[in-house]
């Protein structure tokens, strides 16, 4: 049984955040992670930041959270992202958060690391994952800065949802059986700062990189000609489900919204009957009742929308991301198949071209040459053969690479739909269970209200 | 056991009981009765017969006539066997509801006659300006309770009256009873509206609800122990053609005028009888408090619409991701029909509360015929003191004149001593003005004694008998208000709990 943890650690202060910064403002573009602290800091509210975990492995177990999953291997891997720190340098201001991994799998040295990670370094190891995977399905990363949030950026609640989605991120990786042996990974959760930017530097090169960009561009140009009839029906799939989606992120978002403006009403509406209740005698205990309960039902409203914002918010939020993702892995298997069909059309052509009758401009070409006719010929037949047979080592690999391709989307595909409905269907229920729990408290209240006061 | 019963009127004259709390104290279960009767009366008399019964089980829990009811609730130890609760009733119980009760001591209107406002109609005719205009008006039915408790079944007295015929008469009231509280009217024009509400006068929930109002001022009116023996308040109930003729006979459309030019007067009082001062004080601010209270009251009404209607989407988009699910499919789809409910939920429960808001704003109108009555009491006893002090100067007056002593400066004095004084002929002839004069202001000033005393004890028992009724009627609505919110809790709990299972099912 495969289990996810879900640490949640009692958030204490942590003083590491210098007060004004104003002056270092930067290209908000380049880094991610830079926070720029103006005078108007909230930062500072002492519930934002989170203590150091217990580090026993009972401990961590404890706070495991076991799903009902059809994967049976056992899980022996478990980490944990917290403890936003900010740094600051001379040149920029950052946050890093603590990576703390507890293992037994042999490929590692040590059965505990603990590493500190900024957003970079997450981005860099999904962009790793996603060249040596490309039609595996990765779990999407919070994402980058927000220009509408503006405000949101500098607080807590920015920094917290992103540490929760930097965790699922990390313990999805760890929870797939083909990504988490992956030796990025491996680098990523073990490495100290240094090692992990000397790690990074090597590799394929800019050139390289760029080459491939530009081979990938020019295969989605002429686009794929016989995708096989599931990918197509994916595709459809992912197409509708990510309108759905986003459909229920808005809806969710408008809730939320609304619920706080229907509290905000309400907490002018129970003062207005404490406010009667002065000017009264035999009514003011009745008055003072019903104030009471809108009171209450403040109170209730507030921890709803609360629980809203951080149970299903999020999780509708990251699915939204998801789609996106699978769009962009269908496209990557669609550009191989695009590759691998570009040239066996190459290999076509060239043997059309070795079939055919000489032409007579290569005749008079040779004859120039000082060739005779049937020479040339040769000469012609030979180098094209040549040329075909490297076609086909090329196609064969490329047809390698597709089944490959294919298979692993394949597989990828059952387990994506798994976690979808799994995560789904908790969120939905926990929103639910939290609705019953909010209509029971008040109703509860209320009643006793009744048989009081009056 | 007691048990209070959260009672509803339904149509096909039925009345279906839940039981909602189980208090053991007996002033609750008379709160039953009371809610009975402020439901009745805010959803319609028209049913003449009453089925009370239990929601879970369907057993009728008695028959009972309305009228019946109310008699007895009014009547002092009564022995016959109570209509509500079986033999629960008894008769301590009985006194209680008398002091309970809206039908006031002595013989009243409502105790002679049924009385209710059964529709309303569209009417098209010219209006002042001889232009044309649509109006609605009102059908008021009447029938003798006699004829009904010996068992006849007599079709009612009907006529049609609109909205501004009720103004005349409770202006009429107003200036004749200035003593009294007078019930006020449903509002003229839809006040304190949310964005669903409708601010026009001929959206028919707003005459739904202005039917209501007008027949609970008439009940209200016809079962004040004064009020409702008013002749012209009978003709209004039984005359439709010759009543406005009736009325304007007796001439108090030119008190009227003059009434409302002495409220706003400013003048000033030197001995107010404080407990007056006092209850003015109260006035105003009953008026400011509740009209603070509904306004926010619109604001979340409205606000809580927003977020019922929303979770609407959730049903819609639910159905449609259940197309392309397999395994969620089911669960989705239901999952998403109770969202429409919850969304569709929402409507029900603020119609109900309007009436709660309409039972406040009967109260906010209320306040403005108490601080009225305040007023009134002023400006008696301002004419008394004005009356008053008129006659000690006479007095004094003709004291200066008598012992030729000038006390005060006064004008005559002073032309006096500059040209001479008057002969002896003028000053008895001032001096038995004066004495006639000083005659009248006795007469008068003992008048307007006995007219401030009077009206101030006319007047006070009825402010006694108005705060009573507003302590009992605001504790109702308080309490039907915590009901319902109740009902919603309730509600909500299915609904999320119907929607846990489907998720469940995903």
């Amino acid at each position: 049984m495969s289990r996810t943890i879900d640490a949640v650690v009692s958030p204490t202060q942590t003083n590491t955040i210098p007060a004004d910064i104003s002056g270092q403002m930067l290209d908000l573009d380049e880094d991610d992670d830079l926070e720029v602290f103006s005078k108007d800091l909230t930062l500072a509210d002492g519930n934002m930041f989170n203590a150091s975990m217990p580090t026993s492995p009972g401990s961590m177990v404890n706070q495991c959270k076991f799903e009902e999953d059809e994967e049976s291997d056992s899980k022996d891997i478990f980490i944990t992202v917290d403890n936003p720190e900010s740094h600051v340098t001379a040149i920029e201001t950052f946050i890093t958060y603590r990576v703390l991994t507890k293992t037994t799998r042999s490929e590692f040295d040590n059965s505990e690391y603990e590493v500190r990670r900024r957003y970079q370094d997450f981005l860099w190891l999904k962009g790793k994952l996603e060249d040596a995977h490309s039609t595996l399905i990765v779990h999407p990363l919070p994402e980058k800065f927000v220009v509408k949030g503006m405000v949101e950026r500098f607080n807590g609640d920015f920094i917290e949802t992103r540490r929760k989605a930097l965790h699922k991120f990390l313990n999805r990786i760890a929870d797939h059986p083909i990504l988490s042996c992956s030796e990025d990974f491996k680098v990523f959760l073990s490495a100290q700062a240094w090692e992990l930017t000397t790690y990074k530097k090597q590799g394929p090169g800019f050139l390289s990189r760029m080459g491939e960009t530009v081979r990938a561009v020019a295969n989605s140009v002429r686009g794929v000609k016989n995708r096989p009839e599931e990918f197509t029906a994916i595709q459809e799939y992912v197409e509708d489900f990510s309108n759905k989606i986003g459909s229920l992120d808005k809806v969710t978002q408008r809730i939320v919204k609304e619920q706080k403006e229907y509290l905000e009403e309400l907490k002018e509406y129970g003062p207005t009957y404490t406010l009667w209740s002065g000017s009264e005698e035999e009514l003011a205990e009745q008055l003072k009742g019903v104030a009471g309960c809108i009171e209450r039902c403040c109170k209730e409203t507030e921890e709803q929308v609360g629980h809203l914002s951080d149970t299903l918010v999020p999780v509708l939020h990251e699915y939204v991301l998801c789609a996106e993702t699978l769009k962009a892995v269908l496209r990557r298997r669609d550009n191989i198949q695009a590759e691998f069909e570009a040239k066996n059309e190459a290999l076509a052509t060239k043997k059309v071209d070795r079939d055919a009758e000489s032409s007579d401009l290569g005749f008079v070409w040779g004859s120039l040459l000082g060739k005779n006719p049937e020479e040339a010929r040769h000469q012609r037949q030979e180098r094209l053969d040549g040329e075909i047979e490297e076609l086909k080592e090329e196609i064969d690999k490329l047809e390698d690479r597709v089944e490959w391709a294919n298979n692993a989307l394949k597989g990828d595909w059952g387990r994506w739909q798994r976690s979808m409905r799994g995560d789904l269907k908790s969120a939905f229920l926990s929103t639910a269970e939290k609705n019953v729990d909010y209509y029971e408290k008040y109703f509860i209240f209320i009643h006793t209200q009744i048989t009081v006061s009056l | 056991m007691l048990s209070v019963y959260q009672v509803y009127l339904l149509p096909g004259n039925s009345v279906y009981c839940g039981s909602t709390i189980s208090p053991s104290q007996i002033p609750l279960y008379t709160k039953c009765i009371l809610r009975l009767k402020v439901i009745l009366i805010f959803y319609s008399l028209q049913g003449r017969t009453l089925i009370l019964k239990d929601i879970k089980s369907h057993e009728s829990l008695s028959l009972v006539c309305i009228t019946q009811l109310e008699r007895r609730m009014a009547d002092a130890g009564n022995k016959e066997s109570a209509p509500i609760g079986g033999d629960e009733f008894t008769n301590t119980e009985l006194e209680n509801n008398k002091n309970n009760t809206m039908v006031e001591e002595g013989s009243t209107l409502l105790r002679r006659m049924e009385i209710s406002v059964a529709e309303a109609e569209k009417r098209t005719g010219k209006n002042t300006v001889n232009m044309q205009e649509i109006f609605t008006v009102y059908l008021i039915e009447t029938r003798p309770i006699d004829a009904i408790t010996e068992g006849h079944n007599p079709a009612p007295d009907s006529l049609w009256r609109r909205y501004s015929e009720f103004e005349i008469l409770r202006n009429y009231l107003l200036v004749t009873y200035p003593f009294i509280v007078v019930p006020p009217l449903p509002e003229k024009r839809a006040e304190f509206v949310w964005h669903k509400l409708s601010a026009d006068n001929m959206d028919p929930d707003f005459v739904e609800r202005r039917r209501v109002g007008l027949e609970n001022f008439l009940l209200r009116v016809a079962s004040h122990s004064v009020l409702s023996n008013d002749k012209i308040l009978y003709h209004f109930l039984t005359e439709e053609h010759r009543w406005k003729e009736v009325v304007y006979e007796t001439g108090f459309q030119a008190k009227a005028d003059s009434r409302i030019k002495a409220l706003s007067a400013t003048f000033r009082v030197k001995n107010p009888d404080k407990r007056f001062t006092e209850m003015k004080h109260y006035s105003d601010e009953l008026q400011s408090l509740t009209s603070q209270l509904l306004r926010v009251r619109a604001r979340v009404a409205d606000r809580l619409y927003g977020v019922y209607k929303v979770h609407g989407n959730y049903g819609r988009v639910f159905s449609e991701w259940s197309a392309l699910e397999k395994e969620m499919g089911d669960g989705l789809q239901s999952a998403g029909h109770h969202m429409d409910a919850y969304a569709a939920s929402v409507d029900d429960m603020l119609e109900e509360e309007e009436h709660y808001a309409d039972q406040l704003k009967e109260y906010l109108f209320y306040a403005e015929a108490l601080r009225a009555v305040c007023r009134k009491h002023e400006l008696t006893q301002y004419e008394l003191e004005t009356a008053s002090s008129d006659l000690i100067s006479k007095k004094q007056q003709r004291e200066e004149l008598a012992t030729g002593m000038v006390r005060t400066f006064s004008f005559k004095g002073m032309t006096n001593k500059l040209f001479g004084q008057e002969t002896p002929e003028q000053r008895e002839a001032k001096l038995s003005l004066l004495e006639e004069q000083i005659v009248q202001g006795e007469e008068t000033v003992t008048e307007k004694t006995v007219e401030c005393e009077e009206y101030v004890k006319g007047a006070w028992v009825d402010m006694q008998r108005f705060k009573e009724q507003k302590d009992r009627d605001l504790r109702e609505a308080l309490i039907g208000y915590a009901v319902m919110q109740i009902s919603m809790c309730k509600k909500g709990i299915q609904v999320w709990t119907n929607a846990k299972e489907c998720f469940h099912k995903m």
